[in-house]
């Protein structure tokens, strides 16, 4: 643990990409199997102990500090697993050496729910607060040191001198602590076999569209719908369903499971049926209605009959055994078109080309498609093979201008990891009347992104500087500053007081000069609802 | 007879002698002023009569102006010099005690007593041992005001010879480059020069050109701080394996483009919490603070054992609550404008 420990922290204190990738690389070739894996899985998020969460670690403090210390405590340093790495009492360190990851893999998996309080300070105790901080942030999941899942494949890759695109190939096949890779990249052995299993291949991205016009010769439209990216697989009769991050899916949207007549690897965009994205009939509903299916480990009855799920397919990467990804977008396209009519159109359709004629036709294609509550427009090049990951040049989005909006802002609160201590999310709203005959304002929505590092200073500044009310690490602020807010489509919500829900939010411009009075009205906002 | 400890008014931006009518620490110009220290948060020009140890007064004099401007010109102001252990006598039977604080060179709480009461003001203070400056003394009285810049438990400042291993350590492991500290101008800078200098480092050390006159200060007054260079003076390469004091502020200007490959590394109590020095770009973190960490706060309150505790800036919130928990009488005095960045 001592080793893994100086690694996290190493991390924390360097920016640069090639620093980091150095030092996992030196680290996954010093450590002994299997301590390395579990490391790994660490860096990429894929551990999980059932019976040890943020909340088991918290109650254990709070059973030893002051809880009011433990909250302030918490919210300064703005990292629940720092916070208690340097709480937890010093004193009581055992003599016992510091243990091994895989020790600690052994213990954390026995734990239940109950014996979790009383195994987990024996452990704690034998650590340093660099070792707690390492413990707890590798016991309850989510690293959140500046290191993600694909910058610890990079390194793993680099470390052993193997292409990273194979890593990914394998990665979702194989579980932690990863014996077969490592067997495979680092000691010469064979490659995993992972032929039969009906595991996730890593997802072809788009780049945003930024200034280029494309030619349509070489490119061809699709919408980009709003759903969720799938991708369904089928290996020897076995299927499942996959994210975007490639988190299996399956039990979520189990009408999937037995509706491919074929072994395939699809790809394409998961929706509920609705009349909003695409049509009156075989349309989608909008992504609102797909959320309620969302993060569910069951389902029920009523909820697949009410919310019935499809699949919007753009692409086919396996056919019967056969991997297409090295055929043209053109040939694939061909192929997929060919596979419709053997799918259930219960469950799939065709995501259709948009026809133009020329770039400037499409661009004016794609103003359109807010009345269809379309994100916009991807531009696919008809000659690239299916790649895993951003390559340049081969897959755009672009997405239609967001709508914008002025709001005030009326809560502030504390940001986490790099933003601790400062006032970086925010929580703003807009008028539910005429605000000069007393109107009032409600809260719209919240976002902590889309401002500079010099900005986000003067905001905590201000925060600070016109606070009227505290609630935790909430502050409530004097309504004098307006948020121009950009977001990209708003919908009808029960859960908040003003009815309306934002799609990504973002502040687009502070509007340090705007008087809070010229901000929005909600009915401006409600206008906008494409539901 | 007046209310109990009526006579000290503290005030937002200072705290009021009344019989005296002096204040410790104005955050503006005042006829009369004492000084704790010469932290530009709590000390600063223009006072009519600044009252502070004569350390503190030289630093004053070295970083503000301190006469009051009229329509001709600047009339220089009076300062009175008050040795480690003087008491003075101040206007309405208010009698004044100057005693280390331990913060930096001349820092001083200041014991007032008056009508049979004893009030004790800390300004900024710590525990540990520093060779720049006098140790910090308990005071016995009925009110203790006192700090609260890391007045959190989170904040445990380590043995400071760890931190210098550290330092060291990570200088030897690099020698084709450098390493730049960024340590507060007046105080850190020449306690982390010193303490470099007990650990066995005698190197020559290289300074940013805002610490020189401060380092040559501490060195009048008796602070040996071995071989100082100017970077300004040296060649890039020159400085490869060697350590560079700087402001913090420099850390990310310019100014360090002339260091070769610099490791930021930055002296200072927030460095405990990896957030903070995430947020500066810091590499090297080293915990190294001239304020009381949170068992210095809580222990000296046990030390002195007042009747009440006044706590003028931090985290007071967390210093009350353990204030509240141990049943001790205390109360926060929200002061503005004291810097706590800076620390």
């Amino acid at each position: 643990m001592e080793e893994f420990a100086a690694l996290l922290n190493a991390l924390v204190y360097t920016t640069s990409r090639n620093r980091k990738l150095a030092l996992i690389a030196a680290y996954l070739r010093e450590t002994p199997d299997p301590d390395r894996g579990w490391a790994l899985a660490a860096l990429t998020g894929s551990v999980d102990f059932p019976a040890v969460k943020a909340n088991t670690f918290r109650n254990l403090l709070k059973e030893r500090v002051d809880p009011v210390l433990w909250t302030l405590s918490r919210d300064f340093v703005g990292d629940t697993a720092e916070t208690a790495s340097l709480l937890w009492p010093e004193g009581s360190a055992s003599s016992e050496s510091s243990p091994s990851i895989a020790e600690v893999v052994e213990t954390l998996s026995a734990l239940t729910r109950a014996s979790a309080p009383t195994e987990l300070p024996k452990l704690l105790d034998r650590l340093d607060e660099n070792g707690r901080f390492a413990l707890i942030k590798f016991a309850t999941g989510g690293m959140r040191i500046g290191v993600s899942a694909r910058l610890a494949k990079t390194a793993f890759a680099q470390s052993f001198d193997v292409s990273v695109e194979e890593v990914e190939e394998y990665w979702h096949a194989l579980e932690p602590p990863y014996a077969e890779l490592f067997a495979w990249a680092a000691d010469g052995g064979d490659p995993p076999d992972v032929t039969n299993r009906p595991m996730f291949r890593p997802f072809m991205l788009a780049h945003p569209l930024e200034e280029e016009e494309l030619d349509l010769s070489d490119y061809a439209a699709e919408w980009k719908w709003d759903g969720i990216r799938v991708q369904l697989v089928r290996v020897n009769g076995e299927t499942r369903l996959y994210s975007r991050s490639g988190d299996d899916i399956s039990a979520t949207f189990p009408e999937f499971l037995d509706v491919l007549p074929i072994d395939a690897v699809v790809d394409g965009e998961l929706m509920v049926r609705g009349s909003v994205q695409g049509g009156e009939t075989g349309g989608a509903a909008s992504f609102n209605a797909l959320q309620q299916r969302l993060g569910r480990k069951k389902v029920s009855k009523k909820m697949l009959a009410e919310l019935p799920a499809f699949v919007r397919l753009y692409d086919v990467l396996l056919l019967e055994g056969d991997d297409r990804r090295e055929h043209t977008w053109e040939r694939r396209r061909k192929a997929l078109e060919a596979l419709m009519p053997r799918l259930p159109t219960s469950h799939f359709d065709l995501s259709q080309i948009v026809a133009a004629r020329d770039f400037s036709h499409l661009a004016e294609i794609r103003e359109g498609a807010r009345e269809d509550a379309i994100e916009g427009l991807m531009l696919k090049r008809r000659d690239a093979p299916y790649i895993a990951g951003r390559k340049v040049g081969l897959w755009y989005k672009w997405k239609r201008d967001p709508l914008l909006v002025d709001c005030v802002l009326m809560y502030a609160q504390r940001g986490s990891g790099r933003r601790s201590s400062f006032y970086s999310d925010y929580t703003f709203g807009c008028w539910d009347g005429d605000p000069d005959a007393g109107a009032e304002l409600l809260p719209v929505g919240k976002a902590y992104s889309g401002f500079t590092d010099a900005e986000l200073k003067k905001l905590d500044k201000l925060v600070r500087q016109t606070t009227l009310n505290r609630f935790g690490p909430v502050r409530e602020v004097e309504r004098t500053l307006v948020f121009e807010v950009a977001f990209d489509s708003i919908h009808s919500s029960k859960r908040h007081k003003s009815g309306l829900a934002m799609r990504f939010p973002r502040i687009h411009r502070i509007r340090w000069d705007k008087p809070v009075h010229e901000a929005d009205r909600l009915d401006n906002l409600r206008s906008l609802i494409r539901d | 007879m007046s209310a109990p400890f009526s006579w000290i008014r503290p005030e937002p931006w200072g705290v009021q002698i009344v019989p005296a009518d002096c204040w410790i620490d104005p955050g503006r110009a005042v006829d009369r002023a004492l000084v704790t220290h010469g932290h530009a948060d709590h000390a600063r020009g223009g006072h009519g009569e600044t009252i502070a140890t004569p350390e503190t007064l030289a630093i004053m004099a070295l970083r503000y102006r301190t006469g009051i401007e009229n329509g001709e010109g600047e009339m220089p102001s009076k300062a009175t010099p008050v040795q480690y252990g003087e008491t003075i006598s101040l206007a309405g039977g208010v009698k004044a005690t100057f005693v280390p604080a331990g913060h930096v060179l001349g820092s001083a709480q200041i014991l007032l007593e008056h009508a049979g009461e004893r009030v004790v003001i800390t300004g900024d203070y710590k525990r540990r041992h520093d060779p720049t400056c006098a140790p910090f003394e308990v005071v016995p009285c009925d009110v203790f005001i006192t700090e609260a810049t890391f007045g959190l438990p989170v904040f445990v400042h380590p043995p400071i010879e760890q931190e210098m291993a550290k330092l060291l350590g990570v200088l030897a492991a690099n020698p084709d480059q450098c390493v730049v500290v960024g340590a507060y101008a007046l105080g850190k800078a020449q306690r982390v020069i010193a303490e470099l200098r007990a650990a066995g480092h005698h190197q020559p050390i290289y300074l940013h050109g805002a610490m020189e006159k401060m380092c040559r200060l501490y060195e009048e007054h008796g602070v040996d701080l071995g071989e100082l260079r100017l970077v300004a003076d040296a060649e890039k390469d020159d400085m490869r394996g060697h350590i560079v004091v700087a402001t913090p502020a420099a850390l990310n200007d310019r100014w360090s483009r002339r260091l070769p490959d610099p490791i930021t590394a930055m002296a200072s109590g927030w460095m405990r919490v990896r957030g903070r020095a995430r947020q500066r770009g810091v590499e090297l973190p080293l915990i190294i603070s001239d304020h009381a960490d949170w068992n210095e706060l809580t222990n000296t309150i046990l030390d002195v054992n007042p009747s009440e505790t006044w706590i003028t800036h931090g985290r007071e919130e967390a210093l009350l609550r353990w204030c509240e928990l141990g049943q001790r009488k205390a109360r926060a005095l929200a002061m503005v404008g004291r810097e706590e960045e800076a620390e």
